[in-house]
């Protein structure tokens, strides 16, 4: 009943993805587990609830592919994902010698559009949109437009499309907020265009 | 699906009719996974929030004895409040399948201890199955129910934090709808036994327990068989997880035989015969405890917790697992550190909490006293420096007696200040102020009411007149309740209107010396909890006037995450995404540098 887990081939991927409570890693780590099921990929995450969501470092794991573990070892990751940029120098440690990084970040970090670390002002963008809670949903726009999708030559696992139709699914009932959703990670898509 | 949605899907698939739950991390979302099915399928099932765990085993624990199939979930702590029913059921067993899901917080994470209900399983003298996927444990709901009915026993399904809150892509099974009537036969000398029966269950438990270590369907599994090798892994929960992925990704799976354990306890005794005798040297990956290990006769070549190898306390992360694995395969690797848990932010209160304002109060009213705090989200109060003490659920009542009598033995007088939890105060808070009117000790106790369980994710307490579905139930009646305990003063303030709430805080501590307990209830909604949102005050706009002379009052005595210090302009900022308006820091700096914006043509 559990999906193919045991031993799927190559090529896998690990993300963590890193923030503060409140902030909506979870949310962005379950759209992405959603995107991966949409692909027929097996996936396995692993989420931080409890005392820490109250404000404190909230870290996700998340595992497409065949593994086992929930868990990213350091120095494993493909990718980081950091929504606040005070726990980039923590988390980076998870990051494989090549692995990339997209941070939200405030104005004036230097954003490498070749290199592996990506910088976007998220919560800037997201406020000046006049959703300022919106800023997960630019951050992962931002990713998805710069690292662009691994079927398509890029980096990531998932699709923009895969993203919004996961999107769909699970905000559907709510019209509004899944418009506000979809021009968040629209926003965010425009500034990572290299 | 998480984890614990998983176990929930296991509970309906399998046909549980009673599912009763106190919440907590990391086993909360169970139940209201329950509900969720129940309403979406029309299930005839029967959930609740119990008012502490105790009370649920023993509701889900009867409905077992009709020859219903019942589960009772919580943390371990919670284990602990039901301890007593449990080392009972397990003499006594059970007719329709039972589950007791008591999930491990290793690390720990959100919780006062990292220990290994497993250890409670063995005291107990029942089977407990540890999952190593969320998948496994939806599998090990109905093997455990299978179980549980061909022994007549309790069984424990034991998950970890890193089982209940993974998620993973796991199709849904089929609902089997069991066709069974609540049928209680008399039977006294089992269900009421008296102490000479008792002597017979527990012979008749130990027979079952030989019986079940021989049970083939919960038999450790050799997850590559034919491996020829010397040393052998065994593993089991999340542990094996992290061990199957390490050997895998290093190639030593071709060299190391390696076992899973479905059943920690007990043990199986052919198992046991069989890796001592066949392998050279023996490594055991488990948490918390080394439950695994100690039940090996001979420990002479079997490396685990008890033989130093593998560290005793905090979570086996992965990397550790790597570490200890490369060593006893005796290859490199394994040599990356894990990144520290937590990092630079703590954790807090949040903007425009209730609690911040009561504890302010506290501090206020009470600067020299102390503070018995107790398990909630205001626990958090200790960066506020509003908490002393945090013991285990209800404490605080009892250890602002224990304080009072210390000091009055001393002859030394003491202010007091109690603070707990309207959930907690339910859970365990009212024989301790039973106990404290008796005993005639002198505290004030303050009841944070925000009428939620916050902490845990919103669940409804007894007082709030709701059920686990959002349902309508009947309301405890709080105050009614505390005068019904003997207490005489007991007023209802609003934190947030923090000047009249100190003035009655300090009313309560002048009562409190000349009458023993004194009980303030600071009722306020949570803010975050969005079935309350009506009853919130309205939004009050707040900006830093010039004056601001960033002296940081308000960022260290206040600790609003909203009021945010700006290192370059040295001064306070409000966070304008954060803050939710309730005002209260207006009456907080000592230079009334923070003011309140008022409408357009609106005036005050």
């Amino acid at each position: 009943m559990n999906g193919k887990n045991e031993a799927m081939p190559f090529p896998r991927q690990q993300i963590v993805l890193s923030g503060l409570g409140g902030q909506g890693v979870l949310f962005v780590s379950r759209l992405l587990a959603e995107a991966a099921i949409r692909k027929g990929e097996p996936v396995l995450t692993s989420e931080t609830h409890g005392m820490a969501q109250r404000g404190g470092v909230v870290v996700s794991h998340l595992k497409v592919g065949g593994f086992a573990s929930p868990l990213v070892r350091a120095g494993q990751a493909d990718g980081l994902f950091v929504l606040s940029e005070e726990n980039f120098p923590h988390h980076r440690a998870f990051l494989r010698p090549a692995g990339w990084a997209v941070v939200n970040a405030r104005p004036g970090r230097k954003d490498e559009p070749r290199g592996a670390i990506h910088a976007i002002d998220a919560d800037g963008l997201a406020l000046s949109a006049g959703n300022g809670p919106a800023a997960n949903l630019v951050l992962l726009g931002f990713a998805l437009s710069r690292l662009g999708a691994r079927d398509e030559g890029g980096l990531l696992f998932c699709t923009a499309e895969g993203v919004r139709e996961a999107l769909a699914e699970r905000l559907g009932e709510k019209g509004s907020l899944l418009q506000a959703s979809l021009d968040a990670v629209a926003l965010g898509m425009l500034h990572g265009k290299r | 699906m998480l984890g614990n949605d998983a176990i929930a899907r296991g509970l309906v698939e399998s046909g549980c009719a009673i599912a009763a739950s106190y919440p907590g991390t990391p086993a909360s979302e169970i139940l209201s996974s329950v509900v969720r099915w129940r309403n979406a399928l029309a299930l005839r099932l029967h959930a609740e929030w119990s008012v502490n765990e105790k009370v649920a085993f023993e509701i889900a624990y009867t409905g077992s004895l009709t020859g219903l199939r019942a589960a009772v979930s919580m943390k371990q702590v919670g284990l602990n409040v039901a301890s007593d029913p449990l080392m009972s059921a397990a003499y006594m067993g059970v007719k329709g399948g039972f589950l007791v899901i008591s999930a491990d917080d290793p690390g720990p994470h959100s919780s006062q201890t990292e220990q290994d209900s497993r250890l409670m399983a063995m005291m107990a003298k029942i089977p407990v199955l540890d999952p190593s996927s969320p998948a496994h444990a939806m599998e090990l709901v109905g093997l455990g129910y299978e179980l549980s009915e061909a022994f007549e026993i309790p069984v424990m399904l034991r998950p970890t934090t890193r089982i209940c809150h993974a998620c993973q892509d796991i199709l849904p099974g089929e609902i089997r709808p069991l066709s069974r009537e609540a049928d209680f036969r008399k039977f006294p000398d089992r269900w009421a036994a008296t102490p000479k029966y008792r002597h017979v269950l527990h012979k008749e438990l130990t027979q079952k327990l030989a019986a079940i270590a021989a049970w083939p369907r919960t038999a450790p599994v050799r997850v590559n068989p034919g491996t020829k090798a010397e040393k052998a892994v065994v593993a089991s929960g999340i542990a094996a997880a992290h061990a199957q992925e390490i050997l895998s990704e290093s190639g030593l799976i071709d060299r190391v035989a390696f076992y899973r354990v479905v059943q920690p306890y007990p043990l199986h005794a052919e198992f046991i015969a069989h890796v001592l005798s066949s392998y050279e040297e023996i490594l055991v990956l488990e948490e918390t405890a080394g439950v695994i290990e100690m039940q090996m006769a001979d420990r002479s070549r079997v490396r685990g917790k008890l033989s130093g190898t593998v560290p005793e306390a905090g979570e086996l992360v992965p990397e550790i697992a790597e570490r200890l694995i490369a060593s006893f395969a005796g290859v490199a690797g394994g040599s990356v550190a894990p990144p520290a848990e937590g990092g630079g932010r703590r954790p807090t209160l949040c903007a425009g909490c209730p609690h911040r304002s009561s504890f302010y109060a506290i501090k206020k009213a009470a600067p020299k006293g102390i503070y018995p705090s107790d398990i909630g989200c205001y626990t958090l109060g200790l960066n506020l420096g509003g908490v002393d003490t945090v013991l285990c659920m209800g404490a605080a009542i009892s250890q602002a007696a224990g304080f009072y009598q210390a000091y009055r033995l001393s002859g030394k007088q003491a202010d007091i200040v109690a603070t707990i939890g309207d959930s907690t105060f339910y859970h365990a808070g009212v024989p301790p102020l039973m106990d404290a009117v008796v005993q005639g000790a002198r505290f004030v106790l303050v009841i944070l009411d925000n009428s939620t369980t916050a902490m845990t994710g919103y669940q409804p307490t007894p007082g709030a007149g709701r059920g686990a579905s959002g349902e309508p139930t009947t309301a405890v009646d709080m105050e009614g309740l505390v005068r019904a305990c003997g207490v005489s003063y007991c007023k209802v303030g609003t934190p947030s209107r923090l000047p009249e709430f100190t003035a009655l805080l300090k009313e309560a501590l002048a009562a409190s010396r000349a009458e023993g307990p004194a009980v303030v209830i600071a009722r306020e909604p949570c803010v975050m909890d969005r079935a309350q949102a009506k009853r919130l005050p309205p939004r009050k706009h707040v900006y830093i006037t010039e004056e601001c002379n960033g002296c940081r009052y308000c960022t260290s005595q206040f600790e609003c995450p909203a009021l945010v210090y700006d290192e370059e302009g040295k001064r306070v900022e409000v966070d304008g995404l954060l803050c939710t308006g309730c005002g209260v820091c207006l009456h907080v700096c000592p230079i009334q540098a923070i003011k309140e914006q008022l409408p357009e043509g609106g005036s005050r």
